[in-house]
Parts: C-alpha cells; sequence; structure tokens
C-alpha cells in the first residue's frame, strides 16, 4: 500500500510529515547547489566560491541533524505504521546519505586550490558532463521522495550507470595522461579523485533511490545489473565512508 | 449450527457492500481452531459476514479493527459465548482440534474449559484468590486431593505470573488486588483448568501501563502453551504481543496475515488507513 497522502486523524502528524520533507527538500537543494558550486568553482580555479561550498556544508550538517532530531521525535511520539514508518525510516537514512553527498561536493571544493586549472589537463573535460548527471540523479532521487515514485526512482538506479562509464572512461584517461605527463601526476591524482567524487554521488543519490522505492512499495528494488567494471578493483573497499 | 439466514442482503445493511474474503490461512504451526464462513446476526441485524480464519498453536492472534467491527462478536464465536445472548444467530463451520464446536454432541461447558476466555473488565469472584483458582479445577473434576488441589492453584499462579506476589495471602479476596493483578488472577483462572486456547478481550484496556506491560510478558511467556486469541483495540499492543493480526471492519475480515508484515506493509487499503490513523 502506498501513501495516497490523504489525510491523517490526528492532524499534528501531518505537520510533522510535511516538515520533514520541506526539510529533505532543503537539504537535497543544498547537496545539488553545492555539487555545481563545486564543481564551477574548479572550473573558473575560482577560490572564493570554493571557500564558500566549504562554508556552506556546515548548513547542510546542521540540517540532517534536524531532520535526524525531528524523525526520531515523530516516530516516538506518533509511533506511525505501514507507509507512514517507511517514509520515516527512509527519511532518516536519506538525511544522512544526502549529507554525504554534501560531504563529497566539499571535497571537490577543498581541492580547488590545488589544481592550477583543469583546462590544460585533457580528461578534465569530461568532468562538467559526469557532474551534470551525477546532479540529475541527485535531484531526481529527491523528487522521486517527494512525489513517492516508485517508477522514477527505479529508473535513477538505471541512470547510475552513465556515471559509472563516465568515471571509467576519466580513469583510463587520466591513467594515460599521467603516464604522458609525469610531471602533472599530482594534480591528475587529484582529478582522478574528484571524478571518483562523483561517481560516489552518483551512488549515494542511487542509496536515496533505493529507499523511495521501498518507501513507496514496501519491499527492497530489485538489483540492478552492474556488469563488469575494469576499476572495480582498483577501488578502495567502500563502506560508504 | 444454526441455520443460515438467506435474506441477509438486504439494503440497509452496510456489511454486504464487500465480497467476504476467501478462506485466510495463518500459514505456519498446527492448527488449533479454524473458522469458515462464519456469519453472526443479532436479530436482523448482521455483525459478522463470511469470516474464515485459522488460529494456530504457535502464534500469538491479534483481532483488531476499529469499535463495532464484530471483534468481541467473533471471538464470542470461539467459545459459544454467543449461545448466551438470545437473539444472536451463528452460522458457518467452527473447529477446535478438528471438532465442530456447534455440533449437538458438544458439551458447551467443557468445551469453555478448553477455550477459556479472559474479559476487558477484570472480574474475579468474591472469594478467596485461592477459591477463585480453585474453583474451575474442582468442578470439572480435576483435583483428587487437596494437595493436587494446591498444586493447581500455585502452578496457574506461577505461569500467571502472579504468585511472588500473592502467595503470602492466597485466603484473602481475589477482589481486594489491584487492576493488573486481578486482571492475571483471571488468567490464572483460565489457566487453572488445563485449556488449549485462551481468548482475551482487551484485557488490558482497563489498566495502567506497568500493569499492561506485565500482562504483555505473560502473553509471552504463555505463547506455545496455548493457543491464544487477543482482540485489542490498542495496534501498538497488536503489533508487541501478536505473531498474526486479523482487521475487522464492518464485520468482515479485510486482511489476516504476519503481525509485521500487517504493520509495515499491509496489502489492503482500509487496513493501511486503520493502522496508520487515517480511519474516519
Ligand atoms: N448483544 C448484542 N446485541 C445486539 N447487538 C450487538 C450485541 N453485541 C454487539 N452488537 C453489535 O454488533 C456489532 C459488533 O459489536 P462488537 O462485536 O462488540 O464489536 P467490537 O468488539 O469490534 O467493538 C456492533 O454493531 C454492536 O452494536
Ligand atoms: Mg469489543
Amino acid at each position: 500500500m502506498a501513501n495516497t497522502g490523504t489525510e491523517h486523524t490526528v492532524k499534528a502528524f501531518d505537520t510533522d510529515i510535511n516538515e520533514l520533507r520541506g526539510m529533505v527538500a532543503e537539504i537535497g537543494g543544498r547537496s545539488e547547489q553545492a555539487i555545481a558550486k563545486a564543481m564551477r568553482a574548479l572550473e573558473k580555479h575560482d577560490l572564493e566560491l570554493a571557500a564558500e561550498v566549504v562554508a556552506e556544508d556546515k548548513l547542510i550538517d546542521e540540517l540532517e541533524k534536524r531532520i535526524d532530531e525531528l524523525t526520531f521525535q515523530t516516530i516516538a511520539l506518533r509511533a506511525p505504521m505501514a507507509d507512514d514508518l517507511r517514509e520515516l525510516i527512509a527519511t532518516f537514512k536519506i538525511s544522512g546519505v544526502v549529507e554525504r553527498i554534501g560531504d563529497y561536493a566539499k571535497n571537490i571544493a577543498k581541492r580547488v586550490p590545488v589544481i592550477a586549472g583543469t583546462h590544460k589537463l585533457g580528461p578534465a573535460s569530461l568532468l562538467p558532463s559526469m557532474s551534470n548527471i551525477a546532479s540529475e540523479l541527485v535531484r531526481d532521487s529527491l523528487e522521486a521522495f517527494a512525489r513517492r515514485d516508485a517508477d522514477l526512482a527505479l529508473e535513477v538506479s538505471e541512470r547510475d550507470q552513465i556515471v559509472d562509464d563516465f568515471y571509467t572512461s576519466i580513469f583510463r584517461s587520466v591513467i594515460t595522461y599521467m603516464i604522458e605527463n609525469p610531471k602533472d601526476i599530482g594534480e591528475a591524482a587529484h582529478l582522478l579523485f574528484i571524478a571518483k567524487n562523483l561517481e560516489r554521488i552518483g551512488d549515494h543519490a542511487t542509496n536515496v533511490a533505493e529507499m523511495v522505492y521501498f518507501a513507496a512499495r514496501g519491499e527492497p528494488m530489485p538489483e540492478r545489473d552492474r556488469g563488469e567494471n575494469p576499476t572495480d578493483l582498483l577501488e578502495e573497499p567502500s563502506n560508504g565512508r | 449450527m444454526t441455520e443460515l439466514i438467506d435474506n441477509a442482503s438486504s439494503s440497509e445493511s452496510p456489511i454486504m457492500t464487500e465480497t467476504a474474503p476467501p478462506a485466510i490461512s495463518a500459514g505456519d504451526g498446527p492448527l488449533k481452531m479454524t473458522t469458515r464462513n462464519v456469519d453472526v446476526f443479532y436479530g436482523e441485524k448482521q455483525a459478522i459476514n463470511g469470516v474464515s480464519i485459522d488460529v494456530t498453536m504457535d502464534n500469538v492472534t491479534a483481532f483488531i479493527g476499529p469499535s463495532g467491527c464484530g471483534k468481541s462478536t467473533f471471538l464470542r464465536c470461539l467459545n459459544r459465548m454467543n449461545d448466551t445472548i438470545p437473539i444472536a444467530k451463528v452460522s458457518g463451520e467452527i473447529t477446535l482440534e478438528g471438532e465442530d464446536i456447534y455440533a449437538p454432541s458438544m458439551d458447551v461447558v467443557q468445551l469453555r474449559a478448553r477455550v477459556g476466555m479472559v474479559f476487558q473488565k477484570p472480574n474475579p469472584f468474591p472469594k478467596s484468590i485461592y477459591d477463585n483458582i480453585a474453583y474451575g479445577p474442582r468442578i470439572h473434576g480435576l483435583a483428587s486431593t487437596k494437595d493436587e488441589l494446591d498444586n493447581i492453584v500455585e502452578t496457574s499462579l506461577q505461569r500467571a505470573g502472579l504468585w511472588g506476589e500473592v502467595s503470602d495471602r492466597l485466603q484473602d479476596s481475589g477482589t481486594a488486588l489491584s487492576g493488573g493483578q486481578q486482571q492475571r488472577l483471571c488468567i490464572a483462572r483460565a489457566i487453572a483448568v488445563d485449556p488449549e486456547v485462551i481468548l482475551m478481550d482487551e484485557p488490558c484496556s482497563a489498566l495502567d501501563p506497568i500493569a499492561t506491560a506485565k500482562i504483555e510478558e505473560l502473553i509471552h511467556e504463555l505463547r506455545g502453551k496455548y493457543a491464544i486469541v487477543i482482540v485489542t483495540h490498542n495496534m501498538q499492543q497488536a503489533a508487541r504481543v501478536s505473531q498474526r493480526t486479523a482487521f475487522f471492519h464492518l464485520g468482515t475480515l479485510v486482511e489476516y496475515g504476519v503481525t509485521s508484515d500487517i504493520f509495515t506493509n499491509p496489502t489492503q487499503e482500509k487496513t493501511r488507513d486503520y493502522i496508520t490513523g487515517r480511519y474516519g
């Protein structure tokens, strides 16, 4: 049974849920903006903008705390059931995941000072498109949450493959670039990390989508067939941290 | 069984807008009681419409639903307590261990010992604690000596978690106990005649949270020893104490299934609206 949005007999419950939805939309919007700003700072080598992203991450952390508090409180005081319960659990988890997305954006911003300008590094040309898609996934996963739209959530998780493909492609060209330009190896490594951050953002958007799917349908999202990824072996074991 | 009433679908009956759900099995565990297509009328008014539920030995079964939906009426069918209401007519099939409990050969007094009942308001006899427990075993001839009877009284009080609180004052009146203790006394009284099934109709609705928690704990401990069916208007309680939940609405069984499924992912919109607090 999906939430049809009809009102609760106890109206204050609807107030809590609506407030939470508003905060999730806000934290989502802020982290999406953080990605965009970080990428713009990177392209323009704008140190001020980069510093802004780092500073604004505190707001995202604050929001996460407030969401968690209100979710916790709502679960304790209203004892929600069925899709209400699923939605609140999803809210709790989503706020954590979105906060991590903010951290990745911050991490990108922090690398801006050490990269002189990406334009001269060939492999960097793919980064803007990659980040556009990653941001789009973040936006759509939260849109799916707002609309309780399991189909859109499923679509987000499928589209994450595009981000993964970008990463594979950037990974290869950065390695090649490093071999050909050993003096730029430091900057190239930073670029690789940035690509990795974007790839992780895509994964996190997928996590959000999975929770939206569960909240809406009451069952886990079907597994996506990820296929072979040549860089899998080179990745650090990821524990979401 | 009493006769079926044919002209049941009179237009003023709100119940008949629903088609009766198919026989629903509770899943695992040995079956203790089965009910098939049970209808109950109070005079012309239909209170239960085509309910089919299986009760297993291993699970606590909870009946939930808005007040007036027929939970108590249906519960009372399980030990023929509705026989005491002259205008009540029950039809359909109800079995205990495969035996039709409405068969003419069924001894109703015996049946009510096998299927004991605990009511909303604790109703100890105005007698000593000891006699409250000993009464049933005495009339059912379960003890031949004083020692045997003492033994039943002690075991029953122990199983009901009351022994420690009353062992030194068994001759005090049962009505002098606190509400929660009285309710556990009533449970001990039901246990004393060695029942197979215990029916509880909102057993905690007159109790404070601590007394309620003690009864819920007791239900956990009794699970498996007896088949337990509990009616509760408190959904959190159903969620806490039961493994199977049946949701009733206007005399029909809307959904019956594993409690955790019912409370996390019900299949029927009516169930969902009720348990999430969107009812009426
Ligand atoms: N003894 C009775 N005589 C006539 N109608 C009754 C009697 N007991 C219950 N009813 C009616 O049957 C319906 C179901 O009642 P009940 O089984 O007590 O519901 P619940 O236990 O779910 O609150 C209600 O409409 C109620 O008014
Ligand atoms: Mg009742």
